[in-house]
């Protein structure tokens, strides 16, 4: 069934319909981390103990994760810029660069969760560890869903004039998940 | 390229409508017209399932310990097992489905002039994710332990812990399905949201757009936004489920008050979001069937944008006795008096609407004047649970149950039917019988107020929720008690009964229903351009254009008393 349907090449609003909806997915995003967040929060408040606990994260660790990811935001910028010239080769590029650096997240993610759970602190050592293993968990299930789909996109038929748009739409999902970072990584490692 | 793209459609479609099989036509289909029969055929599968528990536990309640033809001896965690699913089947696999994405599946695309919705492929995978998780909640009454007892709020400890629900296999099933189902929803949502955003037919404005089309979609925002803390909130609770961690578990350190924001955060608004689309639906029949414009179609609007708002800032008022604190009752007291204005906003906007009108009472129509009668029951009884003084009297009580029903009831079945009867012959080309609706209607409608308006008295006098057997409380099994359950029961199974001549309705109608045509009732709305059935592509004589308002009846330059909105005219009246 290989039919083209009118009502994908409508734009009633004048935004492509794929960007309406990841800004739509980025919405429903937020409010699934913010209901978490809002839930550590409420818990932070009400145990002073848990600074104690935060002082334990890797901040050193958190720092340089923080690095990659803003880093790699740089670099899906600079994809969507030569996408917007249709310079398939420097698209490419700068979306495997994004990869990497998301790898390079995950590789230092891994690390420090070996560290932490070689030292005790496991999903069940008291609920501030609970929360911060279901955050970054959840977040580090994003960063993976980000490359893959990132991936299919690099490799996919990017040279078709239907396929460009899906690099800027992988761009916003791709901030999303980089700010959903800026929120965790002070609220888990720096406060004390 | 649009047009190009249009040229293509009309041609493409002669070809493969002979090739597609009973399989890739009605299973894998992408067609929104077929994904939302998929949707309103499980909604009613659904709807069986769960109105036959309510017939088991009532059977129960009336008659306690005696063997329930059709079930056998309910025993007490059964009768948990059945009150919980009952609750979850009709809110999230009755009234979602079947107000949400069965009608805004089939309605959204026709409504706003489009041949299908912008992601076919999303909304087909939305169906499947939904189907999955009916599979998932099905089997879990299965499993060794039976299905999960715990109330469709799932308040832990007793929804954590196997060692207090007892249904170790049974509760995180019950869980995955919920989460399953969410999802399906919110691509859903996305998916209505962008299609009547963006695919609106040449001329549709803000305002041109048929209310039901603009409360799916506001319903659809409001679900994205409420269910996002419950999604978080029920990874937790699965965790504490089936990892051991202990969120909610105030032994460790845990909240298990959290679970309740989190789940009640959700959970009003979720009346709202099953609220809406009924709203709409109504709406739209009582125009049609009144002849008459919508009385302040932007002020219901506004009304309903706020109502949104206001949604988001009730919750609590389902937690005064969980040990909130009073001045936190005092302001969600407040707001939840508050949401009451936007309501009754849209109440009196609708009545204003029939004022005056030539009204025909239809089967549709007549359900959709008993939507407003029973809902507005329904909101006046939540004043008294609303304010946080009455409400610690009457917390889970019967008043309660019966205060919700008399919401729920008219949304998700009135609201159906009203649909069901008004929509049947775009749907299937052809009228259903309105005498036996009719027979239908004033048996559902009086036996449902035989159902509840007991239950006010009871939960007035004191009656809890949840109680097995009521023999076991001396207080609660006084003989004029006793009576007015078994009346209540009594009530549901004719109400069940009546059931029975719409059924065979509906089926005999499909093949022996009188020919519809395009437009049996004279309506204005892009849908009823499109032939009955509509085609795959929907309109087959070309997208239609609009140039006015959806609701421009009786119009005094017109001889005819509706003015379809794809009809060229001279002017163009704005909808004020």
């Amino acid at each position: 069934m290989a039919h083209q349907i009118i009502a994908t090449s409508r734009s009633a609003t004048g935004i492509p319909t794929g960007r309406l909806a990841v800004w739509w997915v980025v919405a429903s995003e937020i409010f699934i981390f913010g209901g978490l967040i809002a839930a550590y929060l409420l818990n932070r408040f009400l145990h002073g103990s848990w600074a104690q606990e935060a002082a334990v994260t890797n901040t050193f660790i958190g720092g340089i994760n923080t690095f990659w990811l803003l880093t790699s935001s740089w670099f899906v910028v600079i994809a969507h810029h030569y996408s917007e010239q249709r310079d398939a080769k420097k698209t490419r590029q700068f979306l495997w660069l994004t990869i990497l650096l998301g790898g390079f997240f995950m590789g230092f993610k891994f690390v420090e969760y070996y560290k932490e759970i070689s030292h005790g602190m496991t999903l069940f050592t008291n609920n501030f560890w609970s929360f911060y293993y279901t955050a970054t968990g959840l977040h580090g299930f994003h960063v993976l869903c980000g490359m893959v789909i990132m991936a299919i996109i690099a490799e996919g038929d990017i040279k078709n004039e239907r396929n460009w748009h899906r690099v800027e739409n992988i761009g916003i999902y791709w901030h999303f998940v980089d700010i959903v970072w800026i929120f965790l990584f002070p609220l888990l490692y720096i406060a004390k | 390229m649009a047009e190009v793209a249009t040229a293509d459609v009309s041609h493409d479609d002669h070809h493969h409508e002979h090739e597609q099989t009973f399989w890739s036509k009605y299973v894998f289909s992408t067609d929104h017209k077929i994904i939302g029969f998929q949707y309103l055929f499980t909604g009613i599968a659904m709807a069986i399932i769960g109105g036959y528990f309510a017939y088991v536990f009532r059977m129960q309640l009336a008659f306690p310990g005696s063997s329930v033809p059709f079930f056998g001896i309910v025993s007490p965690s059964a009768y948990n097992s059945l009150v919980t699913n009952h609750g979850t089947i009709m809110i999230f696999w009755v009234a979602m489905p079947v107000l949400i994405a069965a009608m805004g599946n089939f309605l959204i695309p026709l409504m706003i002039g489009c041949d299908d919705m912008v992601f076919p492929r999303v909304n087909r995978l939305s169906y499947q994710i939904f189907l999955l998780s009916a599979i998932v909640l099905i089997a879990s009454f299965f499993v060794p332990g039976g299905g999960f007892g715990g109330a469709w709020t799932a308040y832990p400890p007793l929804s954590a812990l196997a060692k207090y629900n007892a249904t170790p296999f049974g509760a995180p099933m019950w869980l995955i399905a919920v989460a399953l189902e969410i999802v399906a929803f919110l691509l859903g949502g996305i998916n209505f949201i962008t299609t009547a955003m963006n695919a609106r037919a040449k001329g549709m404005r803000m305002y041109d757009i048929p209310i039901v089309v603009w409360m799916i979609v506001i319903a659809s925002m409001l679900f994205m936004a409420s269910v996002g803390p419950l999604v978080a909130g029920a990874v937790m609770l699965l965790f504490d489920q089936t990892l051991g961690t202990t969120f909610f578990d105030a032994s460790a350190g845990g909240d298990p008050v959290l679970w309740q924001h989190l789940f009640w955060f959700f959970g009003h608004p979720e009346v709202y979001v099953v609220l809406l689309p009924a709203m709409g639906i109504v709406a739209e029949v009582m125009c049609t069937f009144a002849r008459k414009k919508l009385f302040g179609y932007k002020l219901i609007l506004y009304a309903t944008v706020g109502l949104g708002i206001l949604s988001f800032f009730v919750w609590a008022h389902h937690q005064f006795i969980s040990g909130v604190d009073p001045r936190a009752a005092y302001l969600f007291t407040t707001t939840t008096l508050l949401i009451s204005i936007p309501v009754a906003i849209m109440l009196f906007a609708y009545i204003a609407t029939l004022y005056g009108g030539s009204i025909q009472f239809t089967t549709a129509m007549l359900f959709a004047l008993s939507f407003l009668a029973e809902f507005l029951i329904g909101g006046v009884t939540g004043i008294w649970l609303g304010s946080s003084g009455t409400d610690i009297y009457l917390h889970d009580t019967y008043f309660v149950l019966a205060h919700f029903h008399y919401t729920f009831f008219p949304i998700a079945i009135i609201g159906t039917f009203t649909a069901i009867y008004y929509w049947y012959p775009k749907m299937f080309g052809r009228m259903m019988n309105e005498t036996w609706g009719k027979i239908h209607f004033w048996g559902t409608i009086i036996a449902f107020n035989g159902i509840f308006l007991p239950l006010f008295f009871l939960g007035a006098a004191g009656q809890h929720r949840r109680i097995y057997n009521y023999q076991n409380f001396p207080d609660l099994a006084g003989d004029n008690m006793q009576d007015l359950r078994v009346f209540a029961t009594i009530s549901l199974v004719i109400m069940l009964l009546f059931q029975i001549p719409f059924v065979i309705n509906f089926i005999v109608s499909l093949k022996r229903g009188k020919k519809a045509g395009k437009n049996p009732w004279k309506a204005n709305t892009l849908e009823w351009v499109a032939p009955s059935p509509p085609p795959h592509g929907n309109f087959p004589d070309g997208m239609p254009e609009v140039y006015r308002g959806p609701y421009e009846f009786a119009h005094p330059d017109r001889e005819d008393d509706y003015w379809p909105q794809n009809e060229p005219g001279n002017q163009k009246p704005a909808n004020k």
